[in-house]
């Protein structure tokens, strides 16, 4: 942690560690602090006065069952959006890694979605989808599905899943990959020689040796489609129609800043900080492990 | 390979093959979208072969009025925002993780580890769990519509900082001794020895940062009630809900073409350096 040889004490450490402190307690911990504050807080009709409430803000939620859907359904989202995209990151970095000529030309052309904002991803998805105007709805009419994802909440959350999986697919291919090329291949070429074909060394050896990275990535994709998708919900759905695509944290912003429902947007955001709290422990837990192994 | 299988290498090259069309699909429409007039963009099905119309649509996004019916900036305008906001909040980040890290690693003083630990926070802590009263204090703070509203408040960084304390903690302590034998002091050591030799990682963080400054959404959304000061990024949202009244899909589709080719760009002509600032970062 600390180098055996070092500077002695003087003032100089504490200015060069200040900007970030400062800007830490500014922005960081003096707002969740205000957010733990006013979730024991409730708003009298009127926006007049505040009473103290202790945990009543959190009582209301865990009653409340459009806040109780809304847990569900980030649920299922962020399952389905993990599940999707590392699935096919993990068969096409299975199949990449066994190329060797033009590898590089399939990296970069499989790596460059990961710079496409999710807003922006939310918006080519769309495009494509558009009742009237798009390519998909137009095909999709041949198979007798009508498709319009303003009417229909299934619609909807399919279109989400597939914008939040396409943008991940990058991340999870390029950690598949390099999780995949540090297998020695003595290992691969002793299966070889006991006659495993290609398929059965990836599922006996292949898989089972890169399951730390498989893990990793859940938590990060987890983390990914519970707080980074609020762009790919506000463009495409607006938590819509009705609430079918209303996750967690579109949920927080949408009661906080459309409803102005101060209490209870706040005690919302101290339960997704708990959970953000859990996933960073696993996340740091698993890295411990990872270096022993 | 281990073996020679001409079926499984066509296979393999196949799949490959496939998957670099799934993923490239969306942007193939909206390159596509990009290269029509609006009047063949009202006619379902959509064209999936590009016209010439690109010049045309390029010119009238980026110095024409964009959308036509909507009160915004000229796209131009919009990328020049979001570059400075890119550019503020990677070297900002760059810049206090560097000094804080080389102040954890390389001086004792009284409540180090406490400084550690509040830095470590900021990761539990990301702006989606603290939208309303973050933004009460920037309010308070008069940073409303300002490149310092946009940048600041995200600018703190763990991974950074670990990042960097990580590298620190590499350089051998003889680099130190032998510095501190000839003369140098704190400063003098940080920028001769240990920028120089930290420069592939600060460059390497540099392109994640980029790409993170740029994609910001949620944050400008909330701040910037300017339209100067609009991003590149939230614009889209804006004209996706003016397509609801009054569709033209080809401005829409060229501006989110424009939005995206910077950190494309970035990803693709720094590749190595992504690659390796996406799995030092992130461990």
């Amino acid at each position: 942690m600390l180098k055996r040889v070092h500077f002695p004490t003087s003032a100089l450490p504490y200015l060069l560690v200040a900007p970030q402190i400062i800007i830490t307690l500014v922005f960081f911990i003096w707002p969740a602090s205000q957010a733990m504050y006013q979730s024991f807080l409730i708003e009298d009709a009127f926006g007049l006065g505040t009473e103290f409430v202790w945990f009543e803000n959190f009582q209301i939620l865990a009653t409340d069952h459009h806040y109780l859907a809304s847990f569900q359904r980030t649920a299922v989202f962020s399952v389905l959006v993990a599940a999707l995209s590392m699935g096919f990151a993990l068969i096409l970095a299975g199949f990449a890694q066994r190329v060797v000529r033009g590898a590089m030309f399939y990296r970069t052309m499989l790596i460059w979605p990961y710079a496409v904002a999710p807003v922006l991803a939310g918006a080519l998805w769309v495009f494509m989808f558009n009742p009237t105007l798009g390519i998909f709805p137009y095909f999709l009419e041949f198979a007798g599905i009508t498709w319009n994802h303003y009417l229909n909440g299934t619609q909807a959350m399919a279109l989400v899943i597939l914008a939040a999986a396409w943008k991940q697919v990058a991340y999870n291919f390029l950690f598949y990959l390099a999780a995949m090329q540090s297998i020695p291949n003595s290992v691969i070429e002793a299966a070889a020689i006991d006659g495993a074909g290609p398929a059965r060394r990836f599922w006996t050896i292949i898989f089972p040796l890169i399951s730390p990275t498989t893990f990793f990535l859940l938590v990060i994709n987890m983390v990914y489609a519970f707080f980074e998708t609020f762009g790919i919900i506000h463009a495409v759905t607006q938590g819509g129609p009705g609430t079918s695509t209303t996750i967690l944290v579109y949920k927080v912003f949408n009661d906080g800043f459309v409803g102005l429902d101060l209490g209870g947007s706040a005690a919302q955001s101290v339960v997704l900080m708990v959970l953000v709290i859990a996933m960073t422990v696993v996340q740091f837990r698993f890295v411990e492990r990872k270096v022993a192994y | 390979m281990v073996e020679n299988r001409p079926l499984t290498a066509f296979l393999t090259h196949l799949v490959l093959i496939l998957g670099v069309i799934a993923i490239a699909l969306p942007v193939w429409i909206t390159f596509v979208a990009s290269t029509h007039d609006a009047l063949r963009m009202n006619q379902a099905p959509l064209p999936l072969w590009p016209g010439d119309y690109f010049l045309v649509n390029m010119k009238q996004t980026l110095f024409g009025s964009g959308l036509s019916g909507t009160e915004s900036a000229p796209v131009w305008l919009m990328l020049l925002n979001s570059l400075a906001m890119a550019l503020m909040i990677s070297t900002g980040k760059i810049a206090i993780s560097l000094l804080s890290a080389f102040a954890i690693v390389y001086f004792k003083f009284p409540f180090r580890m406490g400084f550690f630990w509040m830095i470590f926070i900021t990761l539990m802590l990301p702006v989606e769990v603290r939208i309303l009263p973050t933004f009460e204090v920037v309010a308070n703070l008069g940073l409303l519509n300002s490149y310092w509203g946009l940048s600041i408040p995200l600018i703190a960084s763990a991974t950074a900082t670990f990042m960097f304390r990580q590298v620190f903690l590499t350089v051998p302590d003889e680099l130190l001794e032998s510095a501190r034998i000839d003369g140098a002091g704190p400063l003098r050591f940080f920028f001769d020895i240990l920028l120089p030799l930290s420069r592939t990682n600060i460059a390497a963080l540099f392109v994640i940062l980029f790409i993170f400054g740029w994609n910001q959404y949620l944050w400008p959304l909330l701040i910037t009630t300017d339209t100067s000061m609009t991003t590149i990024v939230m614009s889209i949202k804006q004209m996706l809900e003016a397509a609801e009244q009054s569709p033209q899909w080809n401005i829409i589709m060229t501006t989110a073409l424009l939005a995206m080719i910077p950190p494309v760009f970035v990803v693709i002509a720094m590749q190595k350096l992504f690659v390796q600032g996406l799995t030092e970062t992130d461990k």
